[in-house]
């Protein structure tokens, strides 16, 4: 378990998916998703591949994309992992269960315990899941039920998971993120600010917080690929995207801000913890 | 009825016969206050002349004239003028023990708690009890009967407290009491008064003769966390500290303020042993069982002083793992079970440990073949960990779990949904099946209570909220909502607090439990454990499931060995305490320490305890070196107690100012938001529920240069000491039960139906020698001990602000004997107080008196002075109709609410649903206990008082109440300041509550009190002294 939010970021690898010509329609992904430019998600998908890999240095997997799951590449909706324990999870959209299919097996691959959820009255988007390094915060949102978050108290037994009032469309995860071991950044909107108000509630561990003009620019991901005494990361949002949060986002030290940008696949719905699993196949060492 | 020889402590107390011949002798003694006053029927009937015609030279005549023949405890202490008798009443309930002074005072607690520690004397009449029985009858009767007589006879108008037998008395008692005293109202008084007193002698003698000839004990057995039993005899009327102190030394645990023993009420429910309760009550009649346990899991085990201490609080971990209470991942059980082997087996050796079957072993509530595969790879990690090492890291890895430390409860939220409340260090948690949907922090709950099966948490408003909410869950049962109040109360206490918190003053009404954690608060614990300096003691590590070798490395001295040998347990530790057992001082220092700070001690110690001052003597050759740290600690309390409660208050302000809300960190702030705010979203969690809402108007707590300026200001004005001593009755008698009527009446009157809105009185405050007396005179019944109260953060007053005048009148002129009021005193021109009147004034403090019959409630008003300046005449426009209206009512369903004094000055408006309307009709009265105390109460009075009573009280400026505690003593001064046609009178009213266990020496401490109270307001004068004296007999009841 080692120190209080120590486990926070830990990565030795990150999992991705390709982007699939079907995300482009918008057909497949389901009603209401807007057309997007192919390439350009594609291009975005790649660079962010390639920051995980050689800017962080993790091992990078990529699932290959399948054409019968345009949201695939958002597997971050897929499994929920901590430690050395995945929860393959059950998505709110019956159309996207199967993806979590590959992403089991690539995890399994790796090493980590699996737990499925075995209930058909669960609901659980990944992306609704805050891990602070000390603690769970599941929204309870449009996506993902009490159910659901029983289920990942059930699994992540050794932490305290709260629930969160998520309102509106969004994922937890797109109102809110970690900066820090002790910092939860957030979006300005008032869902953002209702749920980190909740968090703050809930928690038995004082966290900074840090508001961002941009609710996307909040998911973040803080990561520690590894070797002692190199500052972690801070995968942020960036490169032209949501330029308003740029600045507050410099107030973060102690972390390498590493900008990548998204915004064509942000149409799909996608953020950079949706992109992306990170795990560390060491998570104890 | 014969009279034997009193033991000499029995003497000592009642000093009936001291007193006697020594007024005798020197009758002109009788003008300073250590004189000896008794309350013999011949004093009565010299101060039968209306009190309020008398003037001092008369009084003083009479006194020296009555001093022949009295000579009861306190009364020498009473300055002579003082001196007139208004009434006394002698109730002797079960035991025979008149002798038995009290040990505990408890003022104005109406409500008393079970829990409340009883006085060692209690225990060991106890066994009396049963011949005395007869006897008390009859002398109860003629108790009764005398009284009326005499009341009538002395003050026609003025009832005062004679009424007390009835309310200590069960209920078949009180109505043949009254039988009685109808008829025999006219008969000669003072005959009935003499017998009654010998009767009251003898019985004490007896009781403590027999006492010292037959001390049952009791046998009971204590599993320990590594499973072994432990077993001793203890004295019928043990005290659960007692039993504790035993199994601490047993264990050698010196860091014993984070254990408990727990005893099983049902299969379902375990409760904690109150160390300062009899076992006897708490267990009832279950068998003298116990499982020793971690009661307050150390947030941070690294800050333990002693590695036993990690050792056994690692031992409680592993039973919570195994049992599932504590829930871990597979990865921590592995981890976790794998420093257990580390701690038992020591470095994994492939031979030996190769073949151990690891089934034997309990890592996980259900294990696995893959745990223990984990368990053992990762046990050939941890090579070259020593046991207490390993203990560490075990602890370390466990204290992190989020359910470590979290004492869980059942309960439902209003809408019926199942949930959990689990009490931790810092604060109450809300769960729904695993799920945490909610929490309160300590700072920010305000008050948590509980009535019947409900418990409540009143919450301070957030940030952007005007509104304080109160929600409420219910719980299973009743017991089940009380259980979880305390455990709520103590973890409060432990972990928030610096020192505990005194169990509810005297002062104002308190409705409920008073139980308070009495034990020392982590940090004090903490402090405790840095002088801890012996040597690490030696002990074995055991599995459950054999004993292994012991590895543990620390070194073994002569000094460990001789440690481990010298406590054998039980006997040799009470023994130590005794005369002359100090050979072994070494060994002492431990627990000797402990001894001397917990009130409720072994047998001997008590002795020791009741008299501060003795007690270093005594102890010195006991307590070692390090237990001098405590002695002065102790040295200093009571210096405190000595000081002016006011400095005493206020520094106890300051604290509570400096205490309050946590970090301004950024996260922190935004967690006052609203909660409804953050609940919004959630459909299925319907956890919280507004039953107040509460407009409220914060006011700061500047009281303390007010108060000063009060007090320096009315110079001319005079002083009503009150003080009231009164033992603790460990049963909720009949008084308290009608006092929590008044509560009820008050409380819920206007506006109690669901949905309805009423204001509620922030504060209530009785005086409890009125109360008491009222409750005499009432024969309507409610539940007591349903209701508890406590409020997380100490303040000093808060009150809401009422027109006074007519409240005081309807009190003075109160007929009934059961209306004892604080007379007002001499009024004085008056320039400053005005002044400060308008600026400061803000709350006042309202105390109500109801009659049994509900008519009107009588009710004694003060005001309390706040800080800020406050529209005063708008508060007071809208108070006063409220209050009249509730007055009539009487509901029991009362909302939590009732009593406050400690919050801040504030002026509350509530607007009150009341959701749980189903429950407002069930009373319970079975569990009513039966009381069996003894009360006394003896009114002196000097004859100005009675200028104020059933005049125009004129106008109320200022009123405030400032409490301060020390050890032993409770005082609570209620200034009350009032302008009469330009004439501005104050009225200062201090009760003491003196409490404590058998020898403190309460004749002592009452003098001292008073002559303080004069040194204090030199320019004032006492008019009226009030001794309110209970004494616990009996010992049934319940916990």
């Amino acid at each position: 378990m080692g120190t209080p939010g120590e486990g926070l970021g830990r990565c030795s690898h990150a999992l991705i998916r390709g982007v699939p010509e079907s995300l482009a329609s918008g057909e497949g992904a389901g009603a209401g998703l807007p057309a997007l430019d192919l390439a350009k998600a594609q291009r975005e998908h790649g660079v962010l591949g390639g920051k995980l890999r050689q800017r962080l240095g993790l091992q990078l997997l990529e699932l290959p994309p399948e054409e019968s799951l345009p949201l695939g590449p958002l597997l971050g909706d897929t499994a929920v992992i901590q430690g050395d324990t995945a929860l393959i999870t059950r998505p709110w959209s019956p159309a996207r269960r199967p993806e979590v299919d590959g992403v089991r097996k690539a995890l399994q691959d790796l090493g980590l315990r699996i737990v499925e959820i075995g209930d058909q009255n669960a609901t659980l988007d990944g992306t609704d899941v805050l891990f602070t390094g000390r603690e769970f915060f599941v929204g309870l949102s449009k996506w993902t039920n009490h159910r659901g978050a029983e289920i990942v108290a059930d699994t992540f037994r050794d932490f305290a998971v709260s629930t969160v009032p998520v309102s509106g469309p969004s994922h937890l995860r797109g109102l809110c993120g970690m900066g820090g071991p002790r910092t939860v950044v957030a979006g300005r909107s008032d869902a953002a600010q209702k749920a980190v108000r909740a968090m703050a509630v809930l928690t038995d561990h004082p966290y900074a917080s840090l508001t961002l003009p941009d609710d996307a620019a909040a998911d973040c991901l803080f990561l520690r690929p590894g070797l002692p005494g190199v500052p972690p990361f801070l995968l942020h949002r960036g490169g032209g995207d949501l330029p308003n949060s740029q600045e507050a986002l410099q107030k973060l030290s102690d972390v390498t801000l590493v900008p990548v940008s998204c915004s064509e696949l942000e149409k799909a719905g996608a953020g950079l913890s949706s992109l992306c699993l990170v795990l560390s196949t060491r998570p104890h060492s | 009825m014969t009279t034997e020889v009193g033991s000499a402590s029995e003497v000592k107390k009642d000093s009936s016969q001291l007193g006697t011949d020594a007024t005798k002798e020197k009758p002109k003694e009788v003008a300073e206050n250590q004189q000896n006053q008794s309350s013999d029927p011949e004093e009565e009937k010299g101060s039968q002349p209306p009190p309020a015609a008398e003037s001092q030279s008369s009084l003083r005549r009479q006194k020296r004239e009555k001093e022949t023949s009295e000579s009861r405890g306190i009364s020498r202490f009473i300055p002579p003028w003082l001196k007139k008798q208004k009434s006394y009443t002698l109730v002797v309930a079960k035991d025979g023990g008149d002798k038995k002074e009290p040990t505990q005072a408890v003022v104005e607690e109406q409500v008393l708690d079970k829990e409340e520690p009883l006085p060692e004397e209690q225990r060991q009449a106890k066994g009396d009890a049963e011949e005395m029985a007869q006897k008390k009858q009859e002398i109860k009767v003629e108790v009764k009967e005398e009284k009326p007589s005499v009341s009538k006879e002395e003050k026609p108008s003025v009832s005062k407290v004679e009424m007390q037998p009835t309310e200590l008395v069960s209920k078949e008692r009180e109505e043949k009491v009254k039988e009685t005293q109808e008829d025999k109202l006219e008969g000669g008084a003072a005959k009935r008064e003499t017998k009654e007193v010998q009767t009251n002698e003898l019985k004490a003698e007896k009781a403590s003769q027999k006492v010292t000839k037959k001390t049952k004990t009791v046998q009971c057995k204590v599993t320990l966390l590594d499973g072994t039993e432990y077993s001793c005899d203890l004295e019928k009327h043990a005290k659960g500290q007692v039993l504790f102190d035993k199994v601490c030394e047993h264990l050698n645990l010196l860091e014993k303020d984070y254990f408990g023993l727990l005893f099983q009420e049902s299969p379902e429910q375990k409760n904690w042993l109150d160390p300062a309760k009899e076992i006897k009550r708490q267990l009832r009649n279950l068998p003298w069982l116990f499982t020793f346990n971690v009661k307050f899991y150390p947030p941070d085990p690294s800050q333990l002083t002693e590695d036993i201490t990690r050792y056994f609080l690692c031992l409680q971990l592993r039973q919570d793992i195994a049992s599932g209470r504590l829930p871990c991942s597979f990865v921590t059980h592995a981890l976790l079970g794998s420093y257990t082997l580390q701690a038992e087996l020591g470095d994994y050796d492939p031979e030996e440990h190769g073949s151990i079957d690891l089934s034997e072993f309990q890592f996980a509530p259900t294990q696995t073949k893959e745990l223990e595969e984990k368990v053992a790879e990762l046990h050939k990690t941890h090579r070259g960990l020593s046991p207490a090492q390993a203990d560490s890291q075990f602890l370390e890895n466990a204290k992190r779990l989020s359910m470590y430390g979290v004492d869980l409860h059942h309960a439902k939220d209003s809408e019926g949904v199942d949930i959990k409340l689990g009490v931790c260090a810092n604060g109450l948690l809300i769960y729904k099946d695993r799920l945490r949907i909610n929490r309160f922090a300590w700072p920010k709950i305000l008050k948590i209570s509980y009535k019947r099966s409900n418990f409540y948490i009143k919450v301070r408003p957030a940030e952007l909220e005007q509104f304080e909410s109160t929600i409420g869950f219910k719980l299973p049962n009743h017991r089940a909502a009380k259980r979880l109040w305390k455990v709520c109360v103590e973890h409060h206490t432990f972990y928030r607090l610096v020192s505990p918190e005194q169990p509810p003053k005297a002062k104002f009404l308190t409705l409920g439990s008073k139980f308070r954690y009495s034990g020392r608060t982590q940090a004090q614990t903490r402090q405790a454990s840095t002088l801890i300096d012996r040597p690490a003691p030696h002990f074995e590590r055991t599995s459950s499931k054999r004993v292994s070798r012991s590895l543990d490395g620390a070194p073994i001295g002569v000094m460990d060995q001789s440690l481990m040998k010298d406590f054998p347990g039980a006997a040799g530790e009470i023994s130590a305490y005794g005369p002359g057992l100090v050979s072994i001082a070494v060994v002492q220092d431990g627990d000797g320490r402990r001894e001397v700070r917990s009130p409720t001690k072994a047998p001997h110690l008590q002795l020791i305890e009741g008299k501060k001052n003795s007690l270093r003597v005594e102890g010195d050759n006991i307590y070692v070196r390090h237990s001098n740290l405590m002695l002065e600690e102790l040295d200093k309390a009571q210096e405190d107690i000595l000081k002016h409660q006011a400095s005493i208050s206020e520094l106890k302000r300051n604290f509570m100012e400096s205490t309050p809300e946590p970090r301004p960190n950024e996260w922190e702030k935004r967690r006052i938001t609203p909660l409804s705010l953050q609940t919004q979203g959630r459909k299925g969690d319907h956890l919280f529920k507004d039953i107040l809402s509460v407009k409220e108007k914060y006011l700061m707590p500047t009281t303390r240069t007010v108060e000063e300026k009060a007090q320096e200001t009315d110079k001319s004005s005079h002083e009503t000491l009150n003080i009231v001593e009164e033992k603790k009755r460990a049963e909720v008698g009949k008084d308290e039960r009608v006092i929590t009527e008044e509560m009820n009446g008050k409380e819920i009157s206007p506006g109690s139906g669901p949905g309805e809105i009423r204001k509620v009185e922030p504060v209530t405050q009785k005086d409890s020698t009125s109360l008491s007396s009222e409750s005499s005179s009432s024969s309507s019944e409610s539940e007591e001990e349903d209701v508890g109260e406590y409020r997380p953060h100490h303040r000093v007053t808060e009150g809401t602000i009422r027109e006074e005048q007519e409240y005081e009148e309807e009190v003075e002129e109160e007929p009934r004997p059961a209306a004892k009021v604080v007379e007002r005193e001499e009024a004085v021109p008056e320039a400053s107080p005005v002044t400060q009147a308008g600026a400061s004034v803000i709350t006042v403090e309202t105390v109500i008196q109801e009659n049994v019959g509900a008519q009107k409630i009588p009710g004694e008003k003060s005001v309390h002075e706040g800080a800020l300046k406050q529209d005063m005449g708008e508060e007071a426009e809208e108070e006063p109709q409220k209050v009249n209206g509730e007055v009539s009512h009487v509901d029991i369903d009362v909302l939590p609410q009732i009593i406050c004094c400690s919050e801040p000055p504030v002026v509350k408006t509530e607007m009150v649903t009341i959701s749980d309307a189903s429950q407002r009709t069930e009373i319970s009265t079975k569990e009513v206990p039966i009381v069996q105390t003894e009360t006394k109460t003896i009114t002196y009075e000097s004859p100005q008082i009675d200028g104020g009573a059933g005049g125009d009280s004129g106008t109320l400026l200022t009123a405030q109440t400032i409490t301060s505690e020390s050890v032993s003593t409770t005082t609570t001064t209620h200034i009350t300041k009032t302008v009469k046609g330009g004439i501005s009178e104050t009225r200062i009213e201090k009760r003491i509550v003196i409490t404590g266990d058998g020898d403190i020496d309460h004749d002592q401490a009452l003098a001292q009190a008073i002559r303080e109270a004069r040194e204090q307001h030199p320019d004032m004068s006492v008019t009226r002294v009030v001794v309110h004296k209970e004494t616990e007999l009996a010992e049934e009841g319940e916990d």
